[in-house]
């Protein structure tokens, strides 16, 4: 009935569902297997519209507003959808030349396709967008995106708050929160705190079609995420002192940094010379910033407070006093008898200011007596206690870096340095192993030598004198967002492993040497300070002037360190910054006007830009050129 | 008359129309979101197309159950008549038919465009069923042979001459039918096989083909001994003919349309220049691909909504389905279309008269080629050919021309009992 073929139908059957079933194996290749499409499929309907949060603000401890935001405004271009724009009022509008307008339209291609939208004009003001906008309808293919820059009020503590800028190829590939054009702190509080300060970014979801032109939000938004802010922080400056310790240094090379003894928060971070942060911002950025590190004589980029490296000079000795007591080899009752000079065989010869003759601890610390300091370090070493002058300096090293020297101190800003301890593996090294005395390293006990430390570990230093022995390591930030605290670490009490009871006569001598000693002329009428200063040797030219205070004597409200390179004595600017300083910090005025004035006016940069102008007869290493110079320490 | 009518009720294949109501109504849901528009949401806004195909989908359901009224001997008789009448339209269209991209296929009669050699394919079928039904007729007769391919090919040429390659080569088709009706399973192969050819000769290096195919027939002469001289021939004249195709290839690439030449390359290399030729195919791809498993969701497509996807209401509307349906969905759909294609041949091989049988075929082939090739075009597995997608694909011309062709179908099968031969 159905032919002769009818088995036929089977070939039949089997090409249809063989049809079938291959094609379900492609469609579930496509649509599961393989993810190329759906990625392209993002790309070609979604266009992702980057929401940039605002930046946190930053507070002083008195919530005088810092750091803020400023609109900007990025000119955004779609090449292929400029038409018939009027150039010449475009280019008067945006106050840029056709060359740019031109220059510009090529970037754009180049970067992004001419259908894609790029940054044509970067950041421009809200004077200059506000003309702008009004005929923005008439510039087919341009539109504005807001972006914000950064905005210092007050112009103060550059190096304390740092700065943001683009983020770098290198950090992008690294991190995929990142994409290319996002601004990052780059230095300061910017940088540390980028993770609370920038924010998260939001993302738009918007539909386009195949003309690339904008259809709408993808689902009304039910995808975008809005952009969440960054947290403003609290830091513990206090910017009328800050503002006050720039004007101070103003013409000086140096820093001046100042911490509430009882908390470890900076109350005062001065790096001079500086610059006003407004420079480093928007548009101006890139130029100003190149400007700024062209200065390789002063330097004025570089964060002194946390970097630079100075002998301590006298500001070590109520170190070595209290290192002294401990071990056992000092007590308020020794006395040395100082001829004029520390003398010890033929090779050693430390002078000494002036020929102190017979005296005790206190005396000692309040004239700063060099000898008296030498003999100090000298019976250290030849403790019985320890088999040899290497174990006896192996234990004083580590009673100094306990004080925080040399050390990062683990403050919340990027690029603190550590300053140098030298370690007896240097000293086997350069005098060979046991071939190094007490005599030799004399100098250690006057702070001079290898030994290399920061502003912000003089700062510590007064610290834990003030404290009578431990610190709070010093940071910047008191509080972030509305009520979260610094880190734990930031709250924990590091003990110096010397016993309160030996802290009263170092006490006692410094507050001797403000109210009688070396510092006398720094006294601040009704407040009673105690402070030591310390006058640097430095090989290539005039003394560092060095002082590290606190104040009041018995219930201390602030720790300084004020260090003036080049300013000679320690008294004649240091200790007088210092005071003013703290007499600020403490009655808000100042009465003392004549040495404010004094000190304001005074110019001791010069004295480094000299020296680094003119050409250099002989450089020779520190402990060469220590050996060879008369000593002579304030 | 009463009577006879309540005889064929019961012996409708509602199975059938279920299937085809349900695929009409799937095929509408796509349009709608083809070209979704929120400005006219209202689905019977006859300016958009969603509101158009609802009016051909009613005149299609009117067409059907006219058909259904019809004596089924009307369309055994009139075969040669239908077929004659569509032909002539088919050349005359080539004359009266209006520019359209190229083509001149289309009749434009006030609003309606009537394309002959989509919706006259029913009388094709029907004639060749009743010429390969006739008596005495064996598809092993050269002349009958001959004559079949005839009946084909005329048409086909006519299409052709249209500017309409794509519908023409729906055509082939018919091959299935004359195989089920005693033509050569070697044919088939050779056909196939050439295909086959045709394809490697533009992919691979000709000379590196000819040596193999030289290698193939030599090992046939060496390793099955060949009894008889007419074998050596044989096997010679294959491989004579095997090169002429493959170096004819190329050739003949070379004669087609840009445009032919263009879907070509770019079925045969999908990355090419993917802007220009490769962008319908690479869109589609895309759009199918972002669909994953459940899909996008109804009207949640992107590809196929905001115009990247070129024709997706037409040709390209499988596109929609898989992005918005998901593989779920388009795995469904698949199933169904070979679920009707194996009815199809159920209902076929169920019939007393070889008439019906014939037809039936043909209906089945016909289908199975559209979907075959839409489906495949879209899955980049066949290169770009403009046809629609069966009950699917936005227009009035092809649905008509789809359920004219399976109702006829469905009406004489309701008729089985009363046909003896």
């Amino acid at each position: 009935m159905n032919g002769a073929y009818s088995e036929r139908r089977i070939i039949v059957y089997v090409i249809f569902i063989a049809m079938g079933l291959a094609y379900i194996l492609r469609l579930y290749y496509m649509q599961i297997i393989d993810d190329s499409y759906k990625l392209d499929a993002s790309n070609e309907a979604f266009r992702h519209i980057t929401q940039y949060p605002p930046r946190g603000c930053i507070f002083d401890r008195n919530r005088k507003l810092l750091v803020t935001n400023e609109a900007a405004y990025d000119i955004m271009v779609v090449p292929s959808q400029v038409t018939g724009i009027d150039t010449v009022s475009f280019c008067k509008d945006l106050n840029i030349t056709r060359d740019d307008f031109i220059a510009g339209i090529k970037k754009a291609i180049a970067l992004n396709t001419a259908t894609h939208p790029s940054v044509f004009l970067k950041e421009v003001t809200p004077e200059i967008y506000a003309s702008f906008e009004e005929k923005m309808y008439k510039y087919h293919g341009f539109s504005a995106e807001v972006r914000t820059i950064r905005r210092y009020p007050m112009k103060i503590a550059p190096h304390l708050l740092g700065y943001i800028g683009e983020v770098s190829k290198e950090l992008c590939a690294r991190n995929p929160k990142y994409k290319e054009g996002d601004y990052i702190g780059i230095s300061g509080m910017e940088e540390s705190y980028e993770g609370e300060l920038g924010g998260t970014k939001g993302e738009k979801i918007m539909m386009m079609d195949a003309m690339n032109r904008v259809v709408g939000e993808y689902k009304n938004g039910k995808y975008s995420k809005p952009p969440d802010p960054g947290d403003n922080l609290t830091c513990t400056l206090d910017a009328r002192l800050q503002a006050y310790g720039e004007k101070l240094m103003a013409n000086k090379a140096g820093s001046i940094v100042a911490i509430e003894p009882s908390t470890g928060e900076i109350l005062a971070l001065v790096s001079s010379p500086e610059y006003d942060p407004n420079l480093l911002v928007g548009s101006v950025r890139a130029r100003n910033y190149a400007d700024l590190a062209e200065d390789s004589i002063t330097i004025p980029l570089f964060n002194r407070a946390l970097m630079a490296h100075y002998p301590p000079g006298s500001t070590f000795k109520p170190i070595e006093a209290l290192i002294g007591q401990q071990e056992g080899t000092l007590t308020p009752n020794t006395t040395y008898f100082c001829p004029g000079a520390f003398i010890m065989g033929s090779n050693v010869h430390i002078a000494c200011d002036s020929r102190h003759g017979s005296l005790q601890l206190e005396d000692a610390i309040a004239k700063s007596c060099n000898t008296y300091f030498c003999n100090v370090f000298v019976a250290m070493m030849n403790n019985r206690a320890y088999a040899s002058t290497e174990e006896a300096f192996d234990s004083w090293r580590k009673y100094v870096v306990s004080f925080g020297f040399g050390t990062r101190l683990d403050i919340d800003l990027p690029s603190a340095l550590r300053g140098n301890v030298p370690t007896s593996e240097h000293y086997d090294k350069t005098f060979g192993e046991g071939r190094w005395k007490p005599g030799t390293i004399a100098w250690l006990g006057i702070g001079q030598g290898e030994l290399e430390v920061t502003p912000l570990q003089l700062a510590n230093e007064a610290a834990i004198i003030a404290n009578r022995g431990y610190f709070i390591t010093p940071h910047v930030v008191k509080s972030i967002g509305d009520n979260k605290g610094p880190g734990k670490k930031y709250t924990i009490r590091h003990y110096a492993p010397v016993d309160e009871k030996y802290f009263g006569i170092v006490v006692d001598g410094m507050s001797d040497a403000v109210s009688g000693g070396t510092a006398a002329a720094s006294q601040i009428p009704g407040i009673i300070m105690c402070g030591k200063t310390g006058t640097a040797q430095n090989p290539d030219g005039r003394d560092n002037s060095l002082f590290i205070a606190f104040a009041p004597k018995d219930t201390p409200k602030i720790a300084i360190s004020v260090v003036v390179e080049r300013g000679g004595w320690g008294a004649d600017w240091a200790a007088p910054i210092a005071s003013l300083m703290i007499e600020k910090y403490l009655t808000d005025t100042v009465k003392r006007t004549d040495l404010e004035q004094r000190m304001m006016a005074g110019n001791t940069i010069q004295y480094l830009i000299d020296e680094k102008t003119k050409p250099k007869v002989d450089k020779k290493s520190t402990s060469a050129a220590l050996k060879h110079k008369k000593k002579r320490t304030g | 008359m009463p009577d006879r009518r309540k005889n064929i009720v019961p012996n409708i294949d509602w199975f059938t129309i279920s299937l085809y109501v349900f695929l009409v109504f799937i095929g509408w849901l796509n349009i709608y979101s083809a070209v979704y528009n929120p400005a006219h949401p209202h689905i019977f806004d006859t300016s958009q197309r969603y509101g158009k195909q609802i009016i051909w989908i009613f005149t299609a359901f009117l067409m059907a159950f006219l058909i259904m009224l019809t004596e089924a001997s009307f369309f055994s008789v009139f075969s040669y008549i239908l077929y004659g009448m569509v032909l002539l339209s088919l050349v005359a269209v080539i004359f009266i038919g209006r520019n359209v991209k190229g083509s001149h296929s289309w009749f434009h009669i006030g609003s309606i465009s009537i394309q002959p050699a989509e919706l006259g394919i029913f009388a094709i079928n029907l004639g060749l069923a009743k010429y390969l039904s006739g008596d005495g007729i064996t598809i092993k007769r050269a002349g009958v042979f001959m004559r079949a391919l005839a009946l084909i090919f005329i048409p086909m040429l006519a299409i052709v001459l249209q500017n309409e390659t794509g519908v023409a080569v729906t055509y082939t088709a018919f091959v299935i039918v004359l195989y089920r009706e005693g033509l050569s399973g070697n044919i088939l192969l050779s056909i196939l096989f050439t295909a086959l050819l045709f394809i490697m000769a533009l992919v691979v290096s000709k000379i590196i083909l000819t040596g193999i195919l030289v290698g193939i027939a030599l090992i046939f002469f060496f390793m099955f001994t060949m009894r008889k001289t007419k074998d050596l021939f044989r096997t010679a004249a294959i491989l004579i003919l095997s090169v002429t195709i493959l170096w004819g290839a190329g050739y003949g690439l070379k004669k087609l349309e840009p445009h032919q030449r263009d879907r070509i390359e770019v079925f045969l290399h999908p990355n090419l220049n993917k802007s220009k030729q490769g962008y319908n195919l690479n869109q589609a791809k895309i759009a199918i691909g972002s669909g994953s498993f459940w899909g996008k969701g109804y009207l949640e497509g992107t590809q196929t909504k905001f115009h990247f996807v070129p024709e997706q209401a037409t040709d390209f509307i499988f596109c929609t389905l898989c992005e918005e349906w998901g593989f779920a969905g388009a795995s469904v759909v698949l199933f169904l279309f070979v679920v009707l294609l194996i009815r199809l041949v159920i209902l076929a091989e169920r019939q007393r008269s070889a008439f019906s049988r014939i037809y039936g075929y043909g209906v089945a082939s016909i289908l199975f080629i559209h979907i075959a090739i839409n489906a495949g075009m879209t899955l980049g597995l066949m290169p770009v050919i403009g046809i629609p997608l069966p009950f699917f694909s936005y227009g009035g011309s092809s649905l008509w021309a789809f359920t004219i062709l399976l109702f006829i179908f469905l009406r004489l099968d309701a008729d089985r009992l009363q046909v003896l031969k």
